[in-house]
């Protein structure tokens, strides 16, 4: 059976010419993908998996590099690199940095 | 600008403070902390691999192409070893190997990932969004010639085109062909002729207009 991810050869729209320049958050994402492949931590084959693996509905709504960072955690999480709890916990505190910066 | 009073806050600074901070961008940030906290990663590779990502741009590629048409040898070892070939240049075009494929007057190439997003990004930089859109990556494995129509790129009936679904374990660049009228350029201005969509194959180097 053809996943949703699993796309080439299906009718679809024209393709819009559109490109955006990368946010500085974005290069992290990236950054923080080429350490963790490049330590052995995590495979490119294990990224692909997590994205393919947040659904259909995920896949589409999300942005390209929040689909990574979604695979990304979520692999990490797998792996018992990070706890779910301490990520909970490190969101908020990056929240609260950011407010108390404004 | 000053606000007059004596304020206990540092100045705002709206290139990084305005828009908003976004879940996943605080997903993103708390990932980096733990990791950095960790151990796993250091900040100063953080700050490397920030640098080396800004550092990846078309204009790599387009070394390499402009060498490849001045230097038969050089050509042949980019046919042969693209990331080879990149080293010779000083270019460091990742770990995952790259094959050029190469355009011919009766043949045109042009690649994709049909399946997520693979991309030479090391030597070329980041894909242009449109790459990694639902469109092109449905489309251009069926009907080429209609999309690449769409770039404005009309290419004769007699040109086959052929198109490369790349993965992550294999990537791919298109070496376009040479324009004629371009024998007198040196290698740096013949580099200038090649654009990032001519090594994706959505447009092919056209010669400087005559003065």
């Amino acid at each position: 059976m053809r996943r949703h991810h699993d796309m080439g050869g299906l009718p679809a729209g024209p393709v819009e010419p559109v490109e955006h320049a990368h946010a500085p958050w974005e290069k992290k994402v990236d950054a923080i993908l080429r350490l963790l492949v490049g330590k052995g931590v995590m495979t490119l084959d294990e990224l692909r998996r997590g994205i393919e693996d947040l659904g259909p509905g995920a896949y589409d709504e999300l942005s390209y590099f929040e689909r990574w960072i979604s695979s990304i955690s979520n692999v990490l999480l797998e792996k018992g690199v990070l706890e779910v709890a301490e990520l909970g916990a490190a969101i908020e505190a990056a929240r609260a940095r950011r407010e108390a910066a404004a | 600008m000053s606000s007059g009073h004596s304020h206990p806050h540092p100045p705002k600074q709206p290139d990084i403070e305005d828009g908003p901070y976004s879940w996943h961008m605080a997903l993103t940030d708390a990932v980096a902390d733990l990791l950095l906290a960790k151990g796993v990663i250091t900040a100063d590779e953080l700050r490397r691999t920030l640098e080396t990502i800004d550092a990846a741009t078309p204009a790599q590629g387009a070394r390499l192409v402009a060498r490849a048409w001045c230097d038969p040898a050089f050509r042949a070892r980019v046919l042969e070893d693209v990331n080879a070939a990149a080293a010779e240049l000083g270019i460091d075009a990742g770990a995952i190997p790259i094959r050029a494929v190469e355009n011919r007057p009766d043949l045109h190439n042009v690649i994709v990932c049909t399946l997520c997003s693979c991309y030479p990004r090391y030597l070329l930089g980041a894909a242009p969004d449109w790459y990694k859109s639902r469109a092109y990556r449905s489309r251009v494995v069926r009907e080429p010639r209609a999309v690449l129509a769409e770039f404005g790129l009309l290419l004769p009936d007699e040109v086959r085109i052929e198109v490369h679904d790349s993965t992550a374990e294999l990537r791919y660049m298109v070496l376009p062909l040479r324009p004629a009228g371009t024998e007198g350029l040196d290698e740096e201005a013949l580099a200038a002729l090649v654009t990032r969509d001519c090594m994706i194959g959505t447009a092919v180097p056209l010669a400087p207009p005559r003065p």
